[in-house]
């Protein structure tokens, strides 16, 4: 399936390559280098590309291309959301998915990728398994790997992959037993010049952090199950359990992970929580152009909005901007165009605006679009879908655990057209 | 054996002075080569690798692999590399591995060095070390070890592990790909692996099998309904290319579920009445799906709600390709759902939709909003919605749609907003209602300030146009009007067209634009000059009064031109219109030639013919068939025979292993000897010179670690824990659950599978084949919600419907909570009730686990006391042998053989399925007498057993 994978860093060179079959030349990504010359933006380079001999397959995370080499038919999904779970991994490894972090980590990165692939066909890719298999780098570890001369590669054998439930190991122990949940909900939504929505809609995730000693076997009930549209589980989640009873009842894996995620649809009605007023226009003939941007609160129900950072992408013959914000920072890039305002917190008091002139290109015609404006914030103790968990039990073992449950509602890809 | 042990440290110790002024030529050579490379790397490594230290030896193998990494060839320490293969820091193993791996195809002979060291391994009894072994054996690509990889692969595929055989599902298509030759011999260790009944293996050996012979179909009837079974508990990426595998299986074994509703009824009502004519009957029967059929879309649907992308995409594509139209519906929702993921996600997704939502609109309507385009979606994500957006409009949503692309239009993205225009004209095209108010709104972006837009506009302005010309003079001469400004030549040339197409309606400006191109002539593009070209001539015919001179004096300009195309036009249109005595034929025919009514372009999607491909498959993303394609097959007109599919007898797993592995293992011995003296020769036989002597010593050394291996036992330490087994033997006989006549005609049989519950870790597994033998169908068999005893039962999915003289195998768990307490249920149809219960075997509450001699000696020892429960019996002579005691022990109870090492005392372990508690068994001979000693905790099942083993062993019989 997978012959090979390249790194290819954002100046274009490959600093990594890792084969599972019979050695590529790398010479074959000479076909994704032009591909990435074509294309105006990274993001619009083509996931897959055709070459003569070989198919190539990428994705684009943190800044690097992760280039697969595929010799012949396999459904590119399969190749993609693998490569993805290699960037998860090392991201879960690393903390950090970059250049730098991987080069400093070649052995443990080598190491990985020879566990998750075998012959090209996924092997071992559940974090669970992998960290047992190989220890991620602490700096604890490094200090002691080198006094010692020990290794980060596991000495046990990784039972995990052979049990029943292959995503938790076995003979886990914790002196505080804690289970956290935090269940953080996304608005997508696209707001039109006046103000109307014209879609939105809520994705959700409910991510764990369970640290229970043994072999736990937890259920999770909500008060309101309805409204959850179309979920999707993670693989210890019993599905005949939900189907029958809208019960999560599953044996948590070790660690963080990723329970479900959901989906409440555009048919119910989603509440906006902030509003924006805003007023750019060009003059036909003048070489100026007014800006004004006012942010608000909308349907909070009652809590704070946070975090709150615009960004704008304005059109391309403004040539600078001239502006006052009445809090927070804002910055202009007069090369890429891009204007974003830091925000901060919303003080419904005192609304927070950014206002003044743009000066555009002389002798340039007015542009004839006006830019979109992208908000993110946050808000926490509030899921805006109005979902709560009902409770959470324990069975299989006697201790009691720490329980908590934990909110947030973010901006996704909330949209304002001006 | 010490002796030869050493005397390899010793070899090894001369040879590695004679490698090292090898390779220090070597690195000579390699440094006045390549410059940017360090200098000092091979030598320097070298020296850390030859050290007595592990720290060394590591951190050396740590910057070899850093070094592979970057690309940069390493192959020249392969022979400093290999000799660490053996060693005992697991780290340091693995690299090696690595490093092995990728250069063994480039120096085969060196990496025979460290075949036997796997070999050993192969025969480790802890199955991981085996699994890794047989991976990294498989993964080196030297032609030479083909048969000792066949042999390894035939091996480790009955072996008790599953994750070994997994690991040999695998290892077969790695060799393949190195010599297809063995397919033959591959095909039947397919077939093997194919009846595994692990979640571990099924995956796995369905790629192998995908790769190897995917045309075999026939391997799979037997399995199909395992497969349909095991589905939801196998790992994610074996779940894809299962669902794949199966999707073409099923377009090749059940009849097409899209007959039309119309056909249905009429065929309903032929049927009623020609009840007599048996084989029209049999023909025009309404459809009903084969339960086969159905078994597939029923378990393939939970996987829609899958985190794996991939999954989702595949459980898609099988109901797209196989489910009744009605049922369609379901995937629309997790495909929307996949939207939300990455970008390349959406990319692959995005255009399956597109394909599908030309056949279907009514799936995507609903998510229309879905589809809307951001400002931050990438190009190609959003000519993709785009795409979709036109597909789904609609007359009632075309509004919606025109009001969204409105503002598409204004995008600073003009590749996007030129793609926009062109969605408009298909929308304009498509739906008559709206086609006015789309010309009317392209005509305005024709003032608009960007070239793109403007000539995109044009074009589509001129394809809608030939729709219906008459009516819109006034546009083709406001495009006059604005000719001036347009620059992009297609869209200069589209105008041209349309004027010399219809002059008739704009007798007045057609000839003046005639005269303005009369002078920009020679600086045009070619498009234009032909479209010039074409203009004066057709002018030359409907008008020629006001624009004779003017043709003249282009025609002139064409026939000097630097284009030939363009003076070949010239010459042929000169031909055609203007009379003279050589061409008097044809020009008669000129204004009808010229002048004939053109028809409309149609303007259609890109993804119109992309059904030819199975959806989600890379030839559907890439339009055009990638090697390795699979075509999907159609339907067959007549379904082929059903009973193939049925499964009669099972096969107890893995039993024959234990009776083979001796005659594969000298076999094995005799080949490697084979090997290596045929090795020894060819050396003697090539080498002349100096090199002669060291490849002689390599070559005994090899010998000498052969036979070393082959009688060292362990050496790889490794922490042994208690480990699940699958089953040594696994019982054919099945219980009576309800009787025919008591159960009206329903009749149920049980079995216990041994193997571990896929439902819930404490239960105990069990497979019910329910039968109907009454002469009509029985509905909606399923297990009563109440259950009348405590114990936890997980139900199996209803049986929608049996048909008479059909049966049909489901499974389920009972937790039987480590008791030989009866489970009572209901066993209900959709009209009666049953009461039935199942009486487990004490045996049967146990599941085999492996563990070491040691291990054994040290748990029983823990056991004591209350817990243990012997007796003494007297063994009948037939029953003395060791084949016989194993085998009468493991059928009365789910337990595993422990290896032994003394000749009389025969062990088993296992645990109790419900708590884990540990239950040893030994048999200790003492002729004739033998003593059964049984330790466990659960001593009321401790006594149990005791009673059993002693009437199986003191009864004579199989």
């Amino acid at each position: 399936m997978i012959h090979s994978l390249f790194l290819v860093n954002a100046s274009g060179d490959i600093f990594l390559e890792k084969h599972w079959k019979s050695v590529v030349s790398r010479s074959v990504c000479d076909y994704f280098f032009e591909a990435l010359e074509r294309a105006t933006e990274p993001e619009n380079v083509p996931p897959v590309i055709p070459t003569p001999h070989h198919y190539l397959i990428n994705v684009l995370r943190h800044r690097i291309y992760f280039v697969a080499v595929i010799q012949s038919e396999v459904p590119p999904l399969f190749v993609i959301e693998f490569l993805h779970r290699v960037v998860d991994t090392f991201q879960d490894y690393f903390g950090v998915c970059t250049e730098a972090a991987i080069k400093d980590n070649v052995v443990v990165v080598y190491e990985l990728l020879e566990e998750m692939l075998d012959n090209g066909f996924p092997l071992a890719t559940e974090s669970n398994i992998l960290k047992e298999l190989i220890k991620p780098p602490t700096i604890l570890r490094t200090v002691v790997n080198t006094i010692t001369g020990s290794t980060n590669v596991g000495e046990q054998l990784p039972t995990g992959q052979l049990s029943v439930v292959p995503w938790r190991r076995t003979g886990v122990k914790y002196t505080n037993n804690e289970a956290y949940f935090d269940v953080i909900e996304e608005i997508d939504a696209i707001i039109d010049k006046s103000g109307s929505t014209i879609t939105a809609e809520i994705q959700g995730v409910i991510d764990a952090c369970v640290k229970l000693t043994g072999m736990p076997d937890l259920t999770l009930s909500f008060m309101n199950p309805r409204l959850l549209d179309d979920v999707s589980f993670h693989p210890c989640v019993r599905f005949k359990r939900w189907e029958a009873e809208r019960i999560l009842s599953f044996i948590p894996p070790d660690g963080n992970f990723r329970l479900l995620s959901y989906h409440v649809s555009s048919q119910n009605l989603v509440a906006i929580p902030v509003y924006v007023k805003h007023n750019i226009s060009f003059r036909e003939g003048s070489s100026q152009g007014r800006f004004e941007l006012t942010l608000g609160p909308k349907q909070t129900m009652g809590k704070a909005v946070e975090s709150v950072l615009v960004s704008s992408q304005l059109p391309r013959g403004v040539l600078n901007a001239n502006l006052n914000p009445s809090q927070g920072t804002y910055t202009f890039d007069p090369v890429t165009k891009l204007l974003s305002w830091d925000v901060g917190k919303i003080n419904p008091q005192k609304l927070p605006s950014l206002k003044g002139s743009m000066s555009l290109q002389a002798g340039a015609s007015k542009p004839d679009e006006n830019p979109t404006i992208n908000i993110q914030f946050k808000i926490q103790q509030l899921a805006i879908s109005g979902l709560k968990v009902n409770r959470l039990d324990m069975y299989g073992e006697k201790y009691k655990p720490f329980k908590g449950i934990k909110y947030m509602t973010k901006a996704g890809k909330f949209q304002v057209r001006t | 054996m010490r002796n030869a042990l050493v005397s390899a440290e010793n070899l090894q110790l001369t040879l590695k002075t004679d490698f090292s002024s090898e390779e220090q030529a070597l690195t000579i050579k390699h440094s006045s080569g390549n410059e940017e490379k360090p200098i000092v790397f091979p030598s320097y490594l070298k020296e850390m690798l030859e050290s007595n230290k592990e720290s060394l030896k590591l951190e050396a193998m740590k910057r070899i692999v850093g070094l592979i990494a970057k690309g940069k060839n390493a192959s020249e320490l392969f022979p400093a590399v290999v000799k660490n293969v053996a060693s005992k820091n697991i780290e340091l193993k693995k690299l090696v591995y690595v490093y092995l791996v990728r250069y063994a195809e480039e120096q085969q002979d060196l990496a025979l060095l460290s075949i036997s060291t796997f070999q050993r391994a192969l025969k480790d009894p802890n199955q991981l070390i085996r699994a890794s072994a047989l991976r990294v054996l498989s993964s080196i690509r030297v032609p030479i070890i083909v048969p000792i990889m066949m042999l390894a692969i035939k091996e480790a595929a009955t072996d008790l592990s599953p994750y070994v055989r997994k690991t040999a599902a695998h290892a077969i298509q790695k060799l393949y790909s190195l010599d297809p030759d063995q397919k033959e011999h591959l095909i039947e260790v397919i077939e093997k692996l194919l009846k595994d009944k692990s979640t571990l293996v099924a995956g796995s050996v369905v790629m192998a099998f995908e790769e190897v012979c995917p045309d075999r179909i026939d391997l799979i009837h037997k399995n199909y309904r395992k497969l349909c079974n095991l589905l939801v508990d196998v790992e994610e990426w074996g779940q894809v290319v299962i669902i794949h595998m199966l999707t073409r299986y099923a377009r090749t074994q059940f009849v097409s579920p899209w007959r039309e509703d119309a056909m249905f009824d009429e065929n309903n009502e032929k049927a009623f009445y020609d009840s007599e004519e048996e084989r029209k009957v049999e023909q025009t029967r309404p459809y009903i799906m084969d339960p086969d059929h159905r078994l597939l879309l029923r378990n393939t649907k939970p996987l829609l709600q899958s985190r794996n992308t991939a999954v989702v995409m595949a459980v898609s594509q099988l109901y797209w390709h196989l489910a009744p139209k009605h049922e369609l519906s379901i995937i629309t929702k997790s495909l929307v759902r996949l939207l939300r993921s990455h970008r390349e996600v959406q990319y692959v997704v995005l255009q399956n939709i597109a394909t599908m939502s030309i056949q279907r609109k009514g799936m995507f309507e609903p998510f229309m909003k879905s589809f809307y385009v951001r400002s931050t979606d990438a190009t190609h994500i959003k000519t993709l919605k785009l795409e979709i957006l036109t597909n789904l409009a609609n007359e009632a949503n075309i509004s919606t749609i025109l009001r969204e692309f409105q503002t598409y239009v204004k995008s600073q993205d003009k590749a996007f907003a030129a793609a926009t225009i062109q969605a408009i004209g298909r929308c304009a095209t498509n739906i008559s209602e709206v086609t006015d108010t789309c010309l009317n709104g392209l005509v305005l972006l024709l003032s608009n300030r960007d070239e793109t837009v403007v000539a995109e506009s044009v074009v589509v302005i001129k394809k809608l146009l030939q729709t219906q010309p008459s009516q819109h003079s006034d546009i083709i001469k406001h495009m006059a009007k604005l000719f001036d400004n347009i620059t992009v030549p297609m869209a200069r040339a589209s105008i041209l067209w349309l004027m010399g197409e219809y002059c008739e309606h704009v007798p007045k400006i057609a000839p003046d634009v005639l005269r303005k191109m009369a002078k920009t002539f020679t600086n045009e593009e070619d498009i234009v000059k032909l479209q010039i070209v074409n203009l004066a001539a057709k002018l030359y015919l409907t008008n020629s009064k006001q624009t004779k001179l003017l043709t003249q004096y282009i025609l002139n300009l064409g026939k000097y031109d630097q284009n030939y195309d363009i003076r070949d036009r010239t010459r042929f249109i000169r031909q055609l219109i203007v009379p003279n005595e050589k061409s008097g034929a044809l020009s008669k025919y000129a204004r009808r030639i010229l002048m004939a009514p053109k028809p409309a372009p149609v303007l259609q999607s890109a993804f119109k013919d992309r059904d030819r491909f199975q959806l989600g498959t890379l030839s559907h993303t890439l339009n055009s068939q990638a090697s390795g394609y699979l075509e999907l097959s159609d339907w067959p007109a007549v379904a082929p025979d059903q009973s193939v599919r049925n499964v009669e007898v099972v096969e107890p797993a893995g039993a024959p292993a234990l009776r083979k592995s001796k005659t594969a293992k000298s076999n094995e011995k005799r080949l490697l000897l084979i090997i290596m003296t045929k090795y020894i020769l060819i050396h003697i036989v090539l080498s002349i010179s100096t090199q002669f002597f060291v490849n002689c010593m390599c070559s005994l050394l090899h010998l000498c670690v052969f036979l070393a291996c082959q009688f060292d036992a362990v050496s790889w330490h490794v922490h042994v824990s208690l480990q699940a087994s699958s089953p040594v033997f696994v019982p054919e006989t099945s219980h009576e659950l309800l009787h025919r006549m008591t159960g009206k005609g329903l009749s149920a049989q049980y079995r216990f599978t041994r193997q571990p519950c896929i439902y819930g870790n404490s239960m105990v597994s069990l497979q019910l084949t329910l039968s109907n033998s009454s002469d009509q169908a029985l509905e909606n068999i399923h297990i009563s919600e109440k259950s009348s005893t405590g114990q936890n039962i997980h139900r199996f999915n209803a049986i929608e419907r049996l048909e008479p003289q059909a049966s049909v195998t489901v499974s389920m768990g009972v937790d039987f909570n480590d008791s030989t307490q009866a489970a009572n249920f209901q066993l209900c149809t959709k009209e009666d009730e049953f009461s039935v219960s199942i009486q487990p075997a004490v045996g049967e509450l146990l599941l085999p686990i492996t563990m070491s001699e040691a291990d054994f000696t040290k748990e029983q020892g823990k056991l004591m006391g209350m817990n243990e429960s012997s007796a003494t019996i007297t063994m009948k002579p037939e029953n003395v042998s060791s084949q016989s005691v194993n085998r009468k022990v493991v059928s009365v109870a789910n337990i595993g053989v422990i290896p032994s090492s003394q000749e009389n005392i025969y062990r088993f372990a296992g645990k109790t399925v419900s708590s884990g508690s540990l239950v040893l068994v030994s048999v200790a001979l003492k002729d004739p007498d033998a003593v059964i000693t049984i330790n466990t905790e659960k001593t009321v099942i401790g006594s149990m057993l005791l009673r059993q083993f002693k009437t199986a062993l003191t009864n004579s019989g199989p």
